[in-house]
């Protein structure tokens, strides 16, 4: 099993990184964005077979230490 | 007064801290490892600048883990002081400690430069020795001092008066153009509620000797020692 997670930066937190980006899309050309977001992406290899145990110890860790709550959102799935 | 200065693996204003505190406020410091599970004979915390564990997943995410903070957070809940220097900052956010996130800086830049800071209340133990107001100048070298907190928590800090220090212009003023990371309300360091634990992203460790360029940064260690002294004349009566 694989745990797939993506953690990005909350909707009020400032994104300067997003917002770099997006102006060097729209320089380039790329037009009709109206927002980009930068986030990390972790896998996270699981032995084991529990999706059930694997969710519960993924959403822990996402919580304790892969992102912060103050500033970021998370979400994973376990495939 | 016995200091004990943390060192992760990545740190790198430890021995300057060691420094300052030793050869010139004349107190007793040493280095604690990560690994230690106690403070030994402690009067307070330095949390030293640096990159800890690379910076990597989050700055301080990782060193919140190590087993000396789980000393630190037991030494912080009876009232022990704590300060946390840029990464140290980081560290004591990340471990809850304070309040708020540090986050990249809005420049996307490492800016590493003097700034101003403004005491905006000489009521902690960290500020006790500035006049009220004092504009400090003091070094910083970060890219991530961006501060964060969520409106209902930044009202609540206000309210407690947990803001310690802002950026200034020469003159006082709290502009954008003042603050060299884009921090919410041009918020340089920050306590806790309790006012033991404070942190702040500039370097007073490398503005506390004249020929360094200057010695405002002493003031936050005067004010430290100054707290401790008080603290120690009070139990001995």
């Amino acid at each position: 099993m694989k745990a797939k997670i993506v953690i990005t930066p909350k909707k009020a937190v400032l994104d300067p990184q997003g917002k770099t980006v997006q102006t060097a899309l729209e320089h380039m050309g790329f037009t009709g964005l109206s927002g980009v977001h930068v986030g990390k992406y972790l896998e996270i290899e699981l032995t084991g077979s529990d999706v059930e145990a694997a969710r519960k110890q993924i959403d822990e860790a996402c919580h304790k230490i892969l992102s912060n709550p103050v500033i970021e959102d998370y979400r994973f799935e376990i495939v | 007064m016995n200091f004990a200065v943390l060192q992760f693996p990545g740190s790198n204003c430890d021995q300057d801290c060691v420094h300052v505190l030793r050869n010139v406020m004349g107190h007793s410091a040493r280095l604690l490892w990560h690994k230690e599970n106690s403070l030994g004979d402690t009067d307070a915390v330095l949390v030293p600048g640096g990159f800890s564990y690379g910076d990597y997943l989050r700055t301080g995410a990782i060193a919140r883990f190590s087993p000396v903070m789980q000393a630190v957070q037991a030494f912080a809940a009876q009232g022990g002081p704590v300060l946390g220097i840029c990464n140290g900052f980081q560290i004591l956010c990340e471990a809850g400690l304070l309040p708020g996130a540090l986050i990249r800086n809005r420049s996307l830049q490492f800016r590493c430069e003097q700034v101003y800071l403004q005491t905006v209340t000489t009521a902690s133990p960290f500020t006790n020795r500035c006049r009220p107001g004092q504009i400090l100048r003091i070094p910083v070298a970060h890219g991530e001092g961006c501060f964060f907190a969520d409106a209902e928590t930044l009202a609540q800090m206000k309210a407690n008066d947990q803001v310690l220090w802002r950026y200034v212009t020469a003159q006082g003023e709290a502009t954008e153009m003042a603050s060299p990371n884009g921090s919410l309300e041009n918020i340089a360091g920050v306590c806790n509620a309790q006012r033991n634990v404070a942190g702040l992203m500039p370097h007073p460790e490398r503005a506390s000797e004249a020929i360094l360029g200057g010695a405002d940064g002493r003031l936050i260690f005067e004010s430290l020692i100054h707290s401790l002294e008080e603290k120690k004349s009070a139990r001995a009566a």
